[in-house]
C-alpha cells in the first residue's frame, strides 16, 4: 500500500478522498470528478435532501426487484378475499376490491411511475431546452414566434391540456406520458430562454462564433451546458407534479388501463371504499405522497446546492 | 417578458420620443396578446376536432338512429370544412357570442357567468390564505435560515406539494365533515338554502351579505372553508417557499448589511427594508398562483361537488361540447395572458435590466 | 396561525382516525325541513328537459313528476300496467288501428291553461316532427311528419284520436304512451316560445310546461335541480312542497350527507356503503328491481368470435355468482335473458354459470384450444371496469388473452356504433314498459349489412343477423292475445340464449338509502322513472 502510482493519475484508496477534494484538478475528468464529489458531499450533509435521494433510490430498487419483493402476482384476483384488511392472511397492505394484494400491486406499480417520470423527465426538458435556447440565441422573429407558442401552451390549464391530448390519443399509459410531456415543456423553454439571454453576448460565445462555429453547434455545445443546472433543479421539483398529474389522469380513468397497477388509478378505484376500507385508497395515496416528497426534498436540496447565488450567501 | 422585448427592439432603433415608444410598445403588446389568444383558440379547436369523442352522440344519445344522427350532425355545422368552422367560430367570439353548450342547453356565456364566480370565490379565499399565512411563514423561514423553524416550514411546504389533492380532499371531508362535524359537506350551501339569495355577483358569500341573509352567509362560509383551506395549503406551500428565497436574496445585499451596521433594529430591517423590495416579484408569484387557481382545480371541484370552471371545462371536453370547451379556454387564456402582462409590467417597472 | 394548527391536526387525525372511521361518523341532527325532499344523486346525464327530446335517466325522473300522459302507470302498483291518466277512457276501432281517447275535464296546466285534446295533438305531433332521439317510440306506429295531420288529431276539445299504419297489440301501443316522450305539454305556452319553427324546443330544453305535480323551479347543470309543488294537483295534495336534487358524484360524499341528515335520500351508494349504513337505525335501504341489464356482446365481424362454439364458450367464462356475491353485491341480480324480470314475457332461466372446463372443451371444438387475443371496450364507470377485469381474469383461465380499453361514454359508444370493436362490456335499459323495447334491439335486425346502418339496434351493432328472431319478434308486436304474446317472447329469449352473441349477465337492483321517516319513495321499478309526489315524511 505504500507504492504510489507513477504514471496514472488515478489514486489509491487512501488518496481517493484527497484526490476527489483536490482544488487543483489535473485533468478535465479529474475536475468533473471533484465537482461531482463536492456536490455529493453537500447533498450528503443536507439531511432532508439526502432523505429524498434515499426515497428515489428505494423506488428505483423497488422497480428493479419487483418480482422478488411482490408476494403475489399483481393482477391475481381472489374475489373471496376481497377487501382484506392490512396484515391479515399475509396481505401486508390488505387487498383491493377484486381481492388483489395491494403491496404487490404497489411494487409493480413503481415501474409504471418510474417509466412515466423517466420518459417525461427526459423528453420535456430536452424539448423545452431546444425551443428556449434557439429562441433566446437567435432572437428576432424566431424568438417572437416560439415564445408565442410557449405562451399558448402555458395559458392552458395543465390537467385539461393533458386530458385533451389523452382524449385525442386514446386512453392508455403511452398517451398519458406523451400528454404530460407535451404539457410540461413550456416552463423549461422559458427558463432556458432567460438563461440564454444572459449569456448569448458573453465574450466566450462571441469567440466561438468568430471561430466559425455553426449556430446549432454553439447552442448545443456551449449554451446548453450553462442552462443545465437550473433545468435539472426545475426537473426534480417538477417530478412530483408529473407524478400527481399522471395520478390525476389515472384517477379520471384516462391513464393506465386496467388491470395495470398504476397508483392514481388504484386510488380512483379505492375511493369508493374510502370510509370503511380506507387502505384501498390510502396505500397508493401514501405511495404517491412518499415518492413526490422524495423528489421534492431532493429538488429543494439540489436548488440549494446548484444555485450559485444561494451558495454565496 | 415578450412585451419588454418589443420595447427594447424599438429603443434600439433609436426613436427617442417617449410617447411614441409607449404607444408602439402598447400596440406590439396588444398584437402579441391577440396572436396568443387566436393561437390558443386554434390549438383547442384542433385538439377538439381530432378527438375521437363524437360531439353528435353527446347530443343525440345512445339510441339515436342514423337519420337523427345525421340531422344533428348537420345542425351542428360539422359538415362544413374545418377552416370554415373555425372562421365562423372566430367571428362569433369577436361578437362576444360563444354559441350554445350542447351539454347544458344554454349559451356558453351564461354557463361561464354561473360557474366562474364559484371558482373565483374559492380561488380568492385560497389566495388570501396563501398570502396571509404563506408570506409571514416565508419571512420566518428566511430569518431563521437553516435552523429548525426553516426546516419545519420547508417540510410543511413540501408536504403540501406532495399530497395527491383528491386523496387529501376526501380525507378532509371524512374528518372535518364526517367525524368532527366542524364544517359542512359538499356543495356551496346547504341544499334548502338554494335559490333564496338573488344572484348579483354569483358569489354566494357576497350575494348573501348584499341580501342581508347572515344565516346563509355563515352557511356558505362553513361549506367553502374546507375546499378553500385545502387549495390554500398548496398556495401557502408555494408562496412561503418563494418568499423565503426572495428574502434570502435581499439579506445578501449590501444595503441590508449597511442598515444592520448602522444599528437599525432587526425587525425594521426585515419589514421596512427587505420586504418592500421583494414585494414586486412576490406580487408576480402571487398573481401566477392566483391564475392557476382561477383555472379551476378539477379534482377538488369533483370531490366537493363544487360547480366551478375546471369541472365545467373537463365535463365539456369529455363530451366534446366544443363551444363550452372553447369558451372556457378563452376565459382561462385571458386570465393567464392578463396576469402575465401584469407581471411583465411589474418586472419592467422594478428591474432596469429588463427595460 | 389557527390554520396551521388545523393542518397539523388534520395530519394527526388522518393517521389516527382512519382505521375506525366508519363507526364514529357523528350525527348532527340537522334535519331537512319537513315539507322538503332533498336528494343526493348523479344528474350529470341531464342535457335537456324537453320531454319530447330527453332520453336520460335524470331527465325521465324529472318528466315523470312535471308532466302527465294520456295513460300513466300507478306508482302504488306498477304491475297493473297502464291506467287512465289525462285520458279518462279510450276505445279501439274494429281493425285495431284507431285509438280514440276521451280527455279528463277540468285539469289545468301550471300556466292556468286547460288541458285539452289540442294539447295532446300538439305534443304528439311535436314528438314526430322534431325527430329527436326517442321519437322512434311513437314513430314505430307509422306516424310521419307528412301524415300526422291525419293520423294524430284532436277531433274536438275533449276527443283525441290516433291511427296507426297497421294493427298492433293494443298493450304495445298503450305501453309506449306511458313513456316520457308521450308527455302532454302546454301547447299555448310552448307555441308562444317558438323560434324559427323549432316547436319551442330551444325554450323547453331549460323550462317546464306541464300539468304534473311539480313545476321546474331551477336547473343548474351538473349542480342541482329543484321542483316546486303546484297546489291542487288533480291526483291529490302533494306533501313535499319542494324537491331538490343535488349532483353528488362520490358515493362516500352521498353517504356522509345522508348520515349527517343533510339529505333525505341518497340514490347512488356503493354496496360497501350500503352494508355500512345497514346497522344505522335512522336510515333504511329500499331495494327496487330496475330494468337495466348488464351484458357483454361479441362482434360477429370478428373471425374467432363469430364461431358459435366460441360465443357459447364465452358465456361459460363469466363468474356470475362471484360478481354478484362480491363487488356487485346487492346491486345486481343474475339475469340471462334479454327481458328484465317483471316485464311481460320474462324468462328467469339461468342456464349459464362459470364452467372453465366446459368452455375449454367448446373452444377446442371450435379450433381455439390455445385461446386467442381479444380487446374489451368499456366505459370508464367503476362497476363496468370491475366487471371487465373479472371477465379478463376468467377468460384467461381458458387461454383467452383479453385487454381492456376504457374511455368516456361517447368514445366507447362511437366505436360500438361503428361496429369497430371485438367485445363490448355494457348496459342496456328498456325505453318503455313493453317487451318489444328490448326484443327490438337485441333480437331484431332487418338488414345486417354495413349499409343497413341500424345503429340504434344492438343486434346490428354486433352484426348479429337474428334471422329467425326478427320474424318472431315482428309477429309478436301484432299479437293481441296477451298470453300468447308473452309466450312468444319467452320462446324468443330461449332461442336468443342459445345462439345470440350476447351474454346477458345481470339486472340492476337500485338500492335507495333514505332517512327512516321517508315513505312512499318509488324509483319507478323496472318500467318507469321516479315518483316524488307520493312521498311523505
Amino acid at each position: 500500500m505504500t507504492t504510489a502510482p507513477v504514471k496514472s493519475n488515478v489514486p489509491d484508496r487512501a488518496g481517493l478522498k484527497a484526490w476527489l477534494s483536490s482544488d487543483a484538478p489535473t485533468s478535465r475528468g479529474h475536475a468533473r470528478a471533484v465537482q461531482f464529489y463536492m456536490g455529493w458531499m453537500k447533498l450528503y450533509e443536507n439531511k432532508l435532501a439526502f432523505l429524498g435521494f434515499l426515497i428515489i433510490l428505494s423506488l428505483v430498487l423497488m422497480a428493479i426487484f419487483a418480482p422478488l419483493l411482490a408476494t403475489t402476482e399483481p393482477n391475481a384476483q381472489d374475489l373471496a378475499k376481497r377487501l382484506t384488511a392490512p396484515g391479515v392472511d399475509g396481505h401486508l397492505l390488505g387487498t383491493d376490491e377484486l381481492g388483489r394484494d395491494i403491496w404487490s400491486r404497489l411494487v409493480y406499480g413503481s415501474r409504471i411511475t418510474l417509466l412515466i417520470v423517466g420518459i417525461v423527465a427526459f423528453t420535456a426538458p430536452v424539448f423545452g431546452l431546444l425551443i428556449g435556447t434557439v429562441a433566446g440565441y437567435l432572437g428576432g422573429w424566431v424568438d417572437q414566434a416560439l415564445m408565442r407558442l410557449v405562451d399558448i401552451f402555458l395559458a392552458f390549464p395543465k390537467l385539461i391540456l393533458a386530458l385533451a391530448f389523452v382524449a385525442a390519443l386514446g386512453a392508455g399509459i403511452e398517451s398519458a406520458i406523451i400528454a404530460i410531456s407535451l404539457t410540461a415543456w413550456p416552463p423549461y423553454a422559458r427558463i432556458a430562454r432567460a438563461e440564454t439571454l444572459t449569456i448569448r453576448n458573453a465574450d466566450y460565445i462571441s469567440a466561438v462564433r468568430l471561430q466559425g462555429a455553426g449556430v446549432m453547434h454553439i447552442i448545443i455545445g456551449h449554451v446548453w451546458p450553462l442552462c443545465l443546472s437550473s433545468i435539472i433543479v426545475r426537473v426534480t421539483l417538477d417530478m412530483a407534479g408529473i407524478i400527481l398529474t399522471a395520478a390525476g389522469l389515472g384517477f379520471l380513468g384516462l391513464g393506465a388501463q386496467p388491470p395495470e397497477p398504476e397508483w392514481g388509478a388504484m386510488i380512483s378505484a379505492g375511493r369508493k371504499f374510502i370510509l370503511d376500507h380506507w387502505w384501498v385508497a390510502a396505500m397508493p395515496g401514501m405511495a404517491i405522497f412518499i415518492v413526490s416528497l422524495g423528489f421534492n426534498l431532493l429538488g429543494d436540496g439540489l436548488r440549494d446546492i446548484l444555485d450559485p447565488k444561494k451558495s454565496q450567501s | 417578458m415578450s412585451i419588454a422585448e418589443n420595447t427594447a427592439t424599438v429603443a434600439r432603433r433609436g426613436f427617442t420620443s417617449p410617447l411614441y415608444k409607449i404607444l408602439k410598445g402598447l400596440i406590439a403588446g396588444l398584437f402579441s396578446i391577440a396572436i396568443t389568444m387566436v393561437g390558443l383558440l386554434f390549438v383547442t379547436f384542433i385538439i377538439a376536432r381530432v378527438m375521437p369523442v363524437d360531439p353528435v352522440l353527446a347530443v343525440v344519445g345512445e339510441r339515436a338512429s342514423q337519420e337523427i344522427y345525421e340531422a344533428a350532425y348537420k345542425a351542428m355545422g360539422l359538415d362544413q370544412p374545418l377552416y370554415v368552422q373555425f372562421m365562423l367560430f372566430l367571428k362569433q367570439v369577436a361578437m362576444g357570442d360563444f354559441g350554445m353548450s350542447t351539454l347544458t342547453a344554454r349559451p356558453v356565456v351564461e354557463d361561464i357567468a354561473r360557474v366562474f364566480p364559484a371558482t373565483l370565490e374559492l380561488a380568492t379565499l385560497a389566495t388570501i390564505a396563501g398570502v396571509g399565512i404563506g408570506v409571514p411563514m416565508g419571512v420566518l423561514a428566511a430569518v431563521n435560515e437553516g435552523r429548525w423553524p426553516d426546516q419545519l416550514i420547508r417540510l410543511v411546504g413540501l408536504f403540501g406539494y406532495s399530497m395527491p389533492i383528491f386523496w387529501f380532499g376526501l380525507m378532509g371531508l371524512l374528518i372535518f365533515y364526517g367525524i368532527l362535524g366542524w364544517v359542512s359537506g359538499p356543495g356551496r350551501i346547504d341544499i334548502y338554502y338554494e335559490d333564496i339569495v338573488p344572484v348579483v355577483s354569483g358569489m354566494i358569500l357576497i350575494d348573501s351579505l348584499i341580501a342581508g341573509e347572515i344565516e346563509i352567509f355563515w352557511n356558505a362560509v362553513s361549506h367553502i372553508i374546507l375546499p378553500a383551506s385545502i387549495l390554500g395549503y398548496y398556495s401557502i406551500a408555494y408562496i412561503s417557499r418563494m418568499t423565503r428565497s426572495f428574502m434570502l436574496e435581499q439579506f445578501s445585499q449590501e444595503y441590508i448589511t449597511t442598515a444592520r451596521v448602522k444599528g437599525v433594529s432587526e425587525t425594521a430591517v426585515i419589514w421596512r427594508h427587505a420586504l418592500p423590495n421583494v414585494m414586486i416579484p412576490l406580487i408576480t408569484v402571487i398573481a401566477l398562483s392566483y391564475a392557476n387557481l382561477l383555472e379551476g382545480s378539477v379534482l377538488t371541484e369533483i370531490i366537493f361537488s363544487w360547480p366551478g370552471l375546471g369541472n365545467y371545462i373537463t365535463n365539456a371536453l369529455l363530451s366534446a361540447d366544443m363551444n363550452a370547451v372553447l369558451g372556457g379556454t378563452v376565459v382561462v387564456g385571458a386570465i393567464f395572458v392578463g396576469l402575465n402582462l401584469f407581471s411583465d409590467f411589474m418586472y419592467k417597472v422594478v428591474d432596469p435590466r429588463a427595460r | 396561525m389557527q390554520f396551521k394548527r388545523s393542518l397539523l391536526s388534520l395530519a394527526l387525525a388522518a393517521s389516527v382516525a382512519m382505521p375506525i372511521s366508519g363507526a364514529i361518523i357523528s350525527e348532527a341532527g340537522a334535519a331537512t325541513p319537513p315539507n322538503m325532499l332533498i336528494i343526493a344523486g348523479r344528474i350529470d346525464d341531464l342535457i335537456s328537459l324537453d320531454p319530447q327530446e330527453m332520453f336520460e335517466f335524470s331527465g325521465s325522473d324529472m318528466a315523470n313528476n312535471i308532466y302527465d300522459k294520456l295513460v300513466d302507470l300507478d306508482p302504488s302498483d306498477l304491475s297493473k300496467g297502464y291506467q287512465p291518466g289525462l285520458a279518462e277512457s279510450w276505445e279501439i276501432s274494429e281493425d285495431g288501428r284507431t285509438f280514440t281517447f276521451k280527455m279528463r275535464e277540468g285539469i289545468k296546466f301550471h300556466s292556468g291553461n286547460p288541458v285539452t285534446a289540442k294539447d295532446a295533438e300538439f305534443s304528439l305531433r311535436r314528438a314526430v316532427a322534431m325527430k329527436k332521439t326517442p321519437s322512434f317510440i311513437v314513430t314505430q306506429f307509422g306516424f310521419t311528419a307528412e301524415n300526422m295531420e291525419d293520423t294524430i288529431k284532436a277531433v274536438d276539445a275533449n276527443t283525441f284520436q290516433i291511427t296507426t299504419d297497421k294493427k298492433y297489440a293494443p298493450s304495445f301501443v298503450l305501453n309506449c304512451f306511458t313513456a316520457a316522450i308521450a308527455s302532454i305539454v302546454d301547447s299555448e305556452l310552448v307555441k308562444s316560445n317558438e323560434v324559427d319553427g323549432d316547436w319551442g324546443n330551444g325554450w323547453l330544453k331549460t323550462n317546464s310546461a306541464g300539468s304534473g305535480a311539480f313545476k321546474l323551479q331551477n336547473w343548474k347543470p351538473n349542480e342541482s335541480y329543484s321542483l316546486t309543488a303546484v297546489p291542487g294537483y288533480w291526483r291529490g295534495e302533494v306533501a313535499m312542497k319542494r324537491v331538490i336534487v343535488r349532483h353528488v358524484m362520490e358515493s362516500a360524499s352521498q353517504r356522509l350527507m345522508l348520515e349527517k341528515g343533510d339529505v333525505d335520500v341518497a340514490r347512488h351508494l356503493s354496496p360497501e356503503d350500503i352494508t355500512a349504513i345497514s346497522t344505522n337505525e335512522d336510515l333504511k335501504v329500499e331495494d327496487t328491481l330496475r330494468g337495466r341489464l348488464m351484458y357483454i356482446s361479441f362482434n360477429q365481424k370478428d373471425k374467432a368470435l363469430s364461431h358459435p362454439k366460441v360465443a357459447e364458450a364465452l358465456k361459460y367464462l363469466v363468474d356470475y355468482k362471484g360478481m354478484t356475491g362480491s363487488f356487485l353485491k346487492g346491486q345486481y341480480t343474475i339475469q340471462q335473458a334479454f327481458l328484465p324480470q317483471t316485464y311481460m314475457g320474462e324468462l328467469k332461466d339461468t342456464p349459464f354459470s362459470l364452467n372453465v372446463e366446459k368452455a375449454k372443451e367448446l373452444l377446442d371444438q371450435a379450433g381455439y384450444a390455445d385461446g386467442f387475443d381479444v380487446e374489451f371496450i368499456v366505459r370508464n364507470a367503476t362497476e363496468r371496469v370491475e366487471i371487465a377485469q373479472s371477465l379478463q381474469n376468467t377468460f384467461a383461465q381458458a387461454g383467452i388473452r383479453a385487454s381492456i380499453t376504457q374511455g368516456t361514454g361517447k368514445q366507447i359508444l362511437g366505436r360500438y356504433r361503428a361496429r369497430d370493436f371485438q367485445i363490448y362490456v355494457g348496459a342496456w335499459g328498456p325505453d318503455y314498459p313493453d317487451p318489444h323495447t328490448n326484443a327490438d334491439t337485441f333480437a331484431n335486425n332487418p338488414d345486417n349489412s354495413d349499409e343497413g346502418k341500424h345503429v340504434g339496434k344492438l343486434a346490428w351493432r354486433n352484426a348479429y343477423p337474428a334471422t329467425e328472431l326478427t320474424k318472431l319478434t315482428d309477429l309478436a308486436v301484432q299479437e293481441s292475445d296477451r298470453e300468447k304474446r308473452a309466450r312468444m317472447y319467452v320462446q324468443a329469449q330461449k332461442t336468443f340464449q342459445k345462439e345470440a352473441p350476447f351474454a346477458v349477465m345481470f339486472q340492476k337492483i337500485e338500492q335507495n338509502s333514505m332517512r327512516a321517516n321517508v315513505t312512499g319513495f318509488n324509483p319507478g321499478g323496472a318500467v318507469t322513472a321516479v315518483y316524488y309526489w307520493p312521498v311523505k315524511k
